[in-house]
């Protein structure tokens, strides 16, 4: 089964705020997709609009080539977790289980290996009512296991979590996709995602701002500029300038150097026999290179902060 | 990228298994796994039954009657009942009247002419409710009788039937208690009156009318079943109790007191009986004159004046008859109409109202519930088909519902029969059948009611809201249908238009329209039959349902 999440072109208005505009990606098997964006970009609404629990003004989602509603057993076709807080307080986390798997025609034993997946053994029997926020999420991935699908969806799977928590996460998704599954992964965090996602759909204000792999956009944001700190600057400049890369100062004793890798200004510099104190290629974190992306996408701004000086000028770190 | 690459390990399906995956069965499993992993809900249920009984069977057990014994020792309950008959069809029945009778053997005809039909009853004329004075005015109560009648013994309960003039319900032709034909209109006097006929061939017995004694016509024939060959033929004269009902905002009460009435006949003819036989009087079950003392047969039910054997109330003077009587000839109906202190089946499931607050609850927070936490998105993920899902609750609510109310009613209704019998009552006997339907049917109506809630909670979505909807909707009107609270006429129509209809499901007893007693739901009567009743509660369940299916499958989860 190809198991991909194909989303088409969703719009979607609640009363006057447009949710969605025009969402259009798709997720692969065999990958983990972040799915990423600030609050409000719409993230949460495309995944209830893929599970068919919000029905689009336009636009198609499709899982493995259906819409989820035609999906008679879909919890064998997609696993997916929204919230992890919603649970019976009083049920215990193996009953919130049971019905889950009774209602997919799933037996007890199913849910015992599920329950042994996430770690739940000991505290399986107790009401989900007592639960970290920690341990709601690993219920969660339980239950989104249970039909053992080839996808997966989690919104915001890492919130609450200790960092133990997070690190079993991570691996627990570069597992599903390891095993040929598509993961669908949400988070307003690009740091959450930095060693876990291999692609990349960027979303603000509805739509999409950015369908790439982590790789590339962390070439794009980095570009080929190398900083050179050094106390005998004017040296430094002519010496590189006349090899042919292109100087700025960009402190006392900092010039940014472009046009030349780092081996090179190395090699010239020493050659010419330029003191120099530091040779660094710059390389753009995902977080920096995420917030260039959504700077115009985050819904709220906090005014009159630092980040947005009050005369309305370029941003500091622009 | 090749399917290949992408197998992944499938849990493993038993066949069994698959065969029933995902389909309504799985949904119904499902929705049973998540109530009764809540205990909160499974003890509401419970509750819900425990109460139902418990108010049932303190009702049922209500006041042991005391009374004087026969040889002067104070006596409690069943010693207090008094000879109680039962009919033909095994219902408890009034026997008593005046009776001017001689031998039948075989087959045969009487006829009479009934030239007037007069009597005293209570005087509550002040519309107050209270007896004005003691003494007895003139007037008839509606089904006060006299006429003939063809029984096949002096034992009180046994089979007969009868051509009569009544009150103002015309000539009727009664038979065996509960059969009620009716012949000739208008009230009979002097200038007007009626003629009547019966005549006997093997157990078949023909009644006729007429207004001048050359025309006449069949009121009805029937046939009393092992009819011996010697009966009993005669005339006769009774007079059933007189009521007043007054009708106030704040409820409707009766009163009631023993009336008399008096036939004068003449023109009688008997072929069959032994010639030249004489008629012979004989108050059966007490049913003479009004103060003629307590008969054998009377009750000892302190306050009310009782039908006795004192003045024979029988006149013969020249081939004219006149013949006083008081007492019945019908079946025993619930309430003060008979002189029986009588319980019905399902007194003791009065209880019903109280156990369905619970129910009502836990059923509505079924689905509520989902909402308050977001589940309904987890529900609705695991199964995209939301009116299957919403059927699926409906189900289980339903039949949780069921099975707790099935036990609840027949714990309340055999405990219940079995504390009013040793309390001295007479529990009126029913078919197994209609006990079945009182036990089944209040179980199905909590049922219809538990599917009412569950569709209000999906509708409304909020705890509170839907369950104070479903409480205003479902339990306050029979809340106030049993408390009788309003005029007759407003309470009959919210037994008639609201979810309370459904209590109709529990009326044990018919409605005899010749009898007339205290028609109202406490003892018993709803304006509704059973099923017609239980249909209006069905119709607003499903009306609910829909309405929540529309919502469910056009709203946002």
């Amino acid at each position: 089964m190809q198991a991909t999440i194909e989303v088409n072109g969703l719009r979607k208005r609640f009363g006057a705020a447009l949710a969605l505009d025009g969402m259009t990606f798709t997720v692969r098997p065999g990958q983990v997709t972040g799915f990423v964006g600030p609050n409000g970009a719409g993230k949460s609404t495309t995944m209830r609009v893929i599970l068919a629990l919000d029905a689009p003004d336009a636009g198609t989602a499709l899982v493995a080539g259906k819409p989820y509603a035609s999906i008679r057993r879909p919890m064998s076709v997609i696993g997916s977790l929204l919230d992890a807080g919603a649970l019976q307080p009083s049920r215990s986390a193996r009953n919130h289980l049971l019905w889950l798997a009774h209602s997919q025609g799933l037996t007890a034993k199913r849910v015992d290996e599920v329950i042994e997946q996430a770690g739940l053994e000991k505290v399986a029997k107790r009401h989900a009512g007592g639960y970290s926020l920690g341990m709601r999420q690993r219920l969660g991935i339980a239950a989104a296991m249970l039909g053992n699908p080839a996808a997966i969806m989690l919104d915001e799977p890492f919130n609450g979590m200790d960092p133990e928590g997070i690190v079993w996460m991570r691996g627990f998704l570069r597992a599903l996709a390891a095993q040929g599954r598509a993961v669908l992964v949400s988070s307003h965090l690009m740091s959450e995602l930095q060693d876990t996602a291999d692609h990349l759909v960027v979303v603000g204000r509805g739509k999409v701002i950015a369908d790439t792999t982590v790789a590339s956009l962390l070439a794009a944001a980095s570009g080929d500029r190398v900083t050179l700190r050094t106390v005998a600057r004017p040296e430094a400049a002519a010496v590189l300038e006349a090899a042919g890369a292109t100087v700025a100062v960009t402190g006392w004793d900092v010039l940014t150097v472009s046009g030349l890798p780092a081996e090179r200004i190395v090699a010239v510099l020493s050659e010419k026999a330029v003191p120099f104190s530091e040779v660094s290629a710059h390389r753009a974190t995902l977080e920096q290179a995420y917030m260039e992306l959504t700077r115009d996408a985050v819904e709220f701004r906090p005014a009159g902060s630092f980040a947005e000086p009050a005369d309305g000028g370029e941003e500091v770190s622009r | 990228m090749s399917t290949d690459a992408l197998s992944i390990p499938r849990a493993d399906v038993s066949a069994e298994d698959a065969a029933r995956r995902g389909g309504f069965g799985s949904l119904v499993r499902s929705e049973w796994t998540k109530f009764r992993s809540v205990r909160g809900w499974v003890i509401g249920m419970i509750i819900g039954g425990m109460l139902m009984v418990f108010l049932g069977l303190t009702i049922a057990k209500g006041g042991t009657i005391n009374c004087g014994s026969s040889n002067g020792a104070a006596a409690t309950g069943k010693a207090c009942l008094p000879y109680v008959p039962y009919g033909p069809g095994g219902e408890v029945v009034s026997d008593s009247f005046n009776f001017a009778h001689q031998p039948l053997t075989g087959d045969g005809t009487i006829t009479v002419r009934v030239v007037s039909l007069t009597g005293e009853h209570p005087n509550f004329s002040n519309g107050q409710g209270a007896q004005v004075g003691g003494a007895l005015v003139s007037g008839l109560a509606p089904w006060s009788k006299a006429g003939i009648i063809i029984k096949q013994s002096l034992h009180q309960g046994s089979a007969y039937a009868a051509m009569m003039v009544t009150g103002s319900n015309g000539v009727r032709m009664q038979y065996n208690y509960t059969g009620d034909i009716a012949g000739l209109p208008g009230n009979v006097s002097s200038a007007d009156p009626r003629w009547l006929r019966l005549t006997r061939s093997g157990d078949t017995i023909t009644g006729y009318d007429s207004v001048d004694g050359t025309h006449w016509s069949q009121v009805g024939t029937v046939r009393l079943a092992g009819l011996p060959a010697t009966v009993q033929v005669g005339l006769f004269a009774t007079s059933p109790t007189y009521f007043v009902t007054n009708q106030s905002f704040g409820g409707s009460n009766n009163q009631g007191g023993s009336s008399q009435a008096t036939g004068v006949f003449d023109d009688l003819t008997a072929t069959g009986t032994p010639a030249g036989g004489k008629w012979v009087d004989t108050q059966i079950g007490g049913g003479g004159p009004i103060g003629s003392g307590p008969g054998p047969g009377a009750p000892n039910v302190a306050g009310s004046p009782s039908p006795g054997n004192g003045p024979s109330g029988y006149t013969e003077t020249a081939g004219k008859y006149t013949l006083t009587g008081s007492g019945d000839i019908a079946p025993v109906t619930p309430g003060p109409g008979s002189n029986l202190p009588t319980a019905t089946l399902q007194q003791s499931l009065v209880g019903a109202f109280i156990g369905l607050i619970a129910i009502v609850v836990v059923a509505a927070m079924f689905f509520t519930a989902e909402y308050r936490r977001g589940l309904i998105r987890t529900t609705l993920a695991a199964t995209p088909r939301r009116g299957a899902v919403l059927a699926a609750k409906a189900v289980v609510a339903g039949a949780v519902t069921f099975v707790v109310g099935l036990v609840a009613s027949s714990v309340a209704v055999i405990v219940g029969a079995h504390l009013e019998s040793s309390n001295g009552q007479v529990v009126l006997p029913v078919s197994v059948l209609t006990e079945i339907r009182v036990v089944v049917g209040t179980a199905a109506m909590l049922g219809v009611a538990a599917v009412f809630a569950v569709a209000i909670g999906a509708v409304l979505r909020r705890s509170a809201a839907a369950i104070t909807i479903a409480i205003v909707v479902v339990v306050l009107p029979f809340l106030l249908a049993v408390l009788n609270v309003f005029p007759a006429g407003v309470g009959d129509w919210l037994l008639r238009v609201t979810p309370a209809a459904g209590l109709a499901i529990e009326q044990s007893i018919p409605n005899y329209h010749q009898v007339i007693s205290q028609t109202n739901p406490i003892q018993g009567y709803y304006p509704l039959s059973p099923f017609a009743g239980f249909a209006v509660i069905c119709v607003w369940a499903a009306a609910a349902l829909g309405l929540a299916l529309y919502v469910l499958r056009r709203r946002d989860a």
